[in-house]
């Protein structure tokens, strides 16, 4: 069962009166809508759904790199004047949050950081809940967006002297791995640079 | 493996001893490492390292067509292809609105089913392995999974990497005969679980090694995101297929089985009622199993296309919820592919569950959380 | 939560007398150990390569090519229309157009290289090929001291004929057989019918030319 996020829209507006919320629609047939929370409030939106909400279950927790901001309101767009399109590209990260007691879920939240290079900050959500350490620490070493209070923010898939970001759209796979016997296409580019004569 | 801290002069730490567990070691299920800190004999600190098996399946599958993914999601949670495939068909269905015929459900069902009998099965063999028992118990479990894997074999042409789930059905119908060889294997299974119970639930070595061993509050776990197994065997009653029904799951008559304590032992004994639970589905799904399409008639296997959306689908995989989030801006490849893996997620509370128990318990502990790396690293 | 018990099995006990459970278990071990010898449920394991287990018709491994007729060129039903490659997850596929002297597609591979080294025996391709070429195999000994050659099938080596493929997958190759039969038909008839109706064409535009010839005649005559 879909979580009802336009009453729970209400209730956050409510208990969260500086923090700005918008509600955005999913044009898709799974109609699972979401909540917009700017970051500065996160934590505390997530805290009072929480407790107040029995959303007692974090089931995922994942990032989405939007280097074309227009692109993300396609996805996720909004009826809410309020809310302002963003101009430059940004990180997005996405939590799933569900209640294994009233056994409704998902609820989805965004947040978004200001840009993809120089403000990457988003508020941790380990002290609320426990399962975003891993995940989080995942989004940081593939998508290079920092949680501000993490416990123990460090690369974890990729190794830690390791400097891009993976998951970007713009990331740029290296070259130079081997020489595969059937290069085509933009394989075959690569092997020509770093092999004289594939066959 | 095992060297003495570098003594720091008036620190508490000096008499510490700093341990590499694997990447190679022969009981840490794969390439993964602990990094565990030990006063004596007991655990201080706990750090897993992960990505030894990484290959960023979320970007290849960002890169090719939603049917190119399928195969990918077989080398997932390699121990159970099945329940793979069917989440990540389940979520691309959601994201397109495509319709499931009434055969395919079922057979959806029955090898859903079937590979939780082969996970839980597995599973029973490598915790006593995990617990000296090496050899024999690993060899009984093998025994009875290869059967499932025959058959497995027959319907999908592979033993483990099916790529059996096509979005609106399956790939190809049941083989003439198929049904009843599965019907056998179940009726032989209650046998196989008696024979495995009297072999190891009353065994010493087996209760004094993993009786109140890894307890955790219940809020705890569920605050540290486990699920499945792990999660039910202290006590919670979550289980994705009643608590968030899908497929046609709401038709079948089957029990949730609970533990009390969540220590190992109860994560182990939950398996074998589990797998009892499964007998009872199959069979009932057997009985019911109609004539019909495969798949659905109108489904399309090159260039589909989902609308601009998304979505996030889980199902109860062996392991414990396994999910999928996906991203599409309407083109033929998703913008966002995330697989929530539960092996990944269970392991966020390993060092909280092993703080303050013996090193030889860390390994238990590790068993019975039941990982796969194939879906830690992606 | 009363309907929470109700989904609840009883749990397992947590003690047996001391010493008990072990002896169980050794019970088992021991029937296991006696039965592995006479009983047939027990005895799993097949004397490879001595003994082979039988492969099941579904069971697949690389791909091949497959042919019509005895020669594996021009049989080929292969028409290079490159949806495989396009396909395949991996990339393993690499295809080559056949031009003639002009640049005009000859309609069939010039280079067709699989590299098994990277393919996956996802069966994709055999499923997206819609012209009946690409199956896959069941061929699975197949290991090579050259890593590169020995690992990458050309047209060579991926070709099989028609009547393999009946062997391996009888039920599959059978109606595949009957569907491009009834097609070929479909096509001779239509071709006849087409030829029929050119015929007819011609005839009629004789006959009306004739008879224009005729009128025109007339109208001289007029």
């Amino acid at each position: 069962m879909n979580a009802d996020p336009e009453s729970i829209l209400g209730l956050l507006r409510g208990a969260l009166p500086g923090v700005h919320i918008s509600l955005r629609k999913n044009p898709g047939p799974s109609a699972q809508h979401s909540l917009l929370i700017e970051a500065s409030g996160l934590v505390e939106a997530s805290r009072f759904l929480r407790d107040h909400q029995e959303f007692d279950l974090l089931s995922n927790v994942t990032g989405i790199d939007w280097p074309d901001p227009t692109k993300a309101d396609k996805v996720a767009p909004t009826e809410d004047e309020g809310a302002i399109a963003p101009e430059v590209g940004f990180l997005e990260v996405v939590y799933h949050l569900f209640s294994t007691t009233r056994r409704v879920g998902p609820l989805v939240l965004r947040c978004r950081t200001k840009d993809r290079r120089e403000d990457v900050r988003i508020p941790s959500l380990v002290s609320v809940y426990r399962s975003a350490e891993f995940q989080e620490r995942e989004i940081y070493d593939l998508f290079g967006v920092t949680f501000t209070g993490h416990p123990d923010l460090r690369r974890i898939l990729m190794w830690d002297e390791y400097v891009d970001h993976p998951m970007r759209k713009d990331y740029v796979a290296p070259d130079d791995y081997e020489y595969e016997p059937t290069p085509h296409d933009a394989v075959l580019e690569k092997a020509k640079v770093h092999y004289p004569a594939p066959s | 493996m095992i060297c003495r801290a570098p003594t720091l002069e008036g620190s508490d730490e000096d008499q510490l001893l700093r341990v590499s567990l694997g990447p190679q070691h022969p009981s840490t299920h794969g390439v993964f490492r602990m990094n565990v800190v030990l006063d004596g004999e007991t655990v201080v600190r706990l750090k897993p390292v992960f990505g030894y098996l990484h290959r960023n399946h979320e970007k290849i599958a960002e890169g090719t067509s939603y049917l190119a993914s399928m195969p990918y999601t077989d080398r997932l949670d390699y121990i159970c292809p099945l329940s793979n495939n069917w989440a990540y068909a389940l979520a691309v269905e959601r994201l397109a609105g495509v319709e499931v015929p009434e055969r395919a459900e079922y057979m959806r069902v029955i090898l859903a089913e079937l590979t939780r009998l082969i996970n839980h099965t597995a599973f029973l063999g490598f915790i006593l392995g995990d617990m000296g028992a090496w050899g024999s118990a690993l060899m009984y479990a093998f025994r009875e999974r290869e059967k499932i894997l025959d058959l497995f074999e027959d319907l999908t042409g592979a033993r483990m990497m099916a790529n059996f789930m096509r979005f609106g059905g399956c790939r190809n119908d049941l083989p003439t005969g198929w049904a009843e060889r599965v019907s056998v294997i179940v009726n032989d299974y209650g046998p196989f679980l008696d024979e495995m119970e009297k072999f190891l639930v009353g065994n010493e070595i087996l209760l004094s090694r993993s009786q109140d061993v890894g307890q955790l509050p219940k809020e705890q776990l569920l605050n540290g995101g486990i699920t499945g197994p792990m999660l039910r065997a202290a006590g919670v009653n979550y289980d994705l297929r009643k608590a968030d029904p899908y497929g046609i799951y709401e038709r079948f008559e089957f029990r949730i089985p609970l533990g009390e304590k969540g220590d190992c032992y109860d994560r182990i004994m939950i398996r074998f009622l589990e797998m009892r639970e499964s007998l009872k589905i199959l069979r009932q799904a057997l009985a019911q199993l109609p004539e019909g399409d495969y798949i659905h008639p109108k489904a399309k296997l090159r260039n589909f296309k989902a609308p601009v959306g998304e979505v996030y689908s889980r199902i109860e995989g062996p392991k414990g919820e396994l999910g999928f989030y996906l991203i599409s801006d309407g083109a033929t490849n998703p913008y966002r592919y995330r697989v929530r893996p539960p092996s990944f997620v269970n392991l966020t509370l390993l060092e909280d569950m092993c703080l303050g128990l013996d090193l030889a318990d860390v390994i238990i502990i590790l068993g019975s959380i039941d990982i796969v790396l194939g879906e830690v690293d992606r | 939560m009363n309907q929470d018990k109700m989904e609840t099995p009883a749990a397992p006990a947590r003690w047996t007398w001391p010493g008990l459970g072990l002896l169980q278990g050794l019970a088992v071990s021991g029937k296991n150990f006696v039965q592995s010898f006479y009983k047939k449920e027990r005895m799993t394991t097949v004397q490879y390569p001595e003994e082979r287990a039988p492969i099941s018709p579904n069971f697949r491994n690389f791909p091949f090519l497959c042919y019509d007729g005895d020669d594996p060129k021009a049989g080929l039903r292969c028409t290079a229309c490159t949806i495989c490659e396009k396909e395949c997850p991996p990339q393993c596929i690499y295809i080559v157009l056949d031009r003639d002297e002009n640049g005009k597609s000859l309609k069939r591979p010039k280079v067709f290289d699989i590299d098994i080294s990277v393919c996956m025996n996802c069966g994709i391709c055999a499923e997206v090929c819609p012209f009946d070429s690409i199956y896959m195999d069941g061929e699975y000994e197949l290991s090579t001291d050259d890593r590169f050659g020995g690992l990458m099938l050309g047209l060579d080596r991926l070709s099989k004929s028609a009547d393999y493929h009946m062997k391996l997958r009888p039920e599959q190759a059978t109606e595949v057989m009957e569907r491009r039969k009834a097609e070929e038909e479909k096509k001779a008839a239509a071709a006849a019918a087409k030829a029929a109706k050119a015929k007819a064409d011609q005839e009629a535009k004789e006959k009306a030319a004739a008879e224009a010839g005729a009128s025109g005649e007339k109208g001289d005559e007029a």
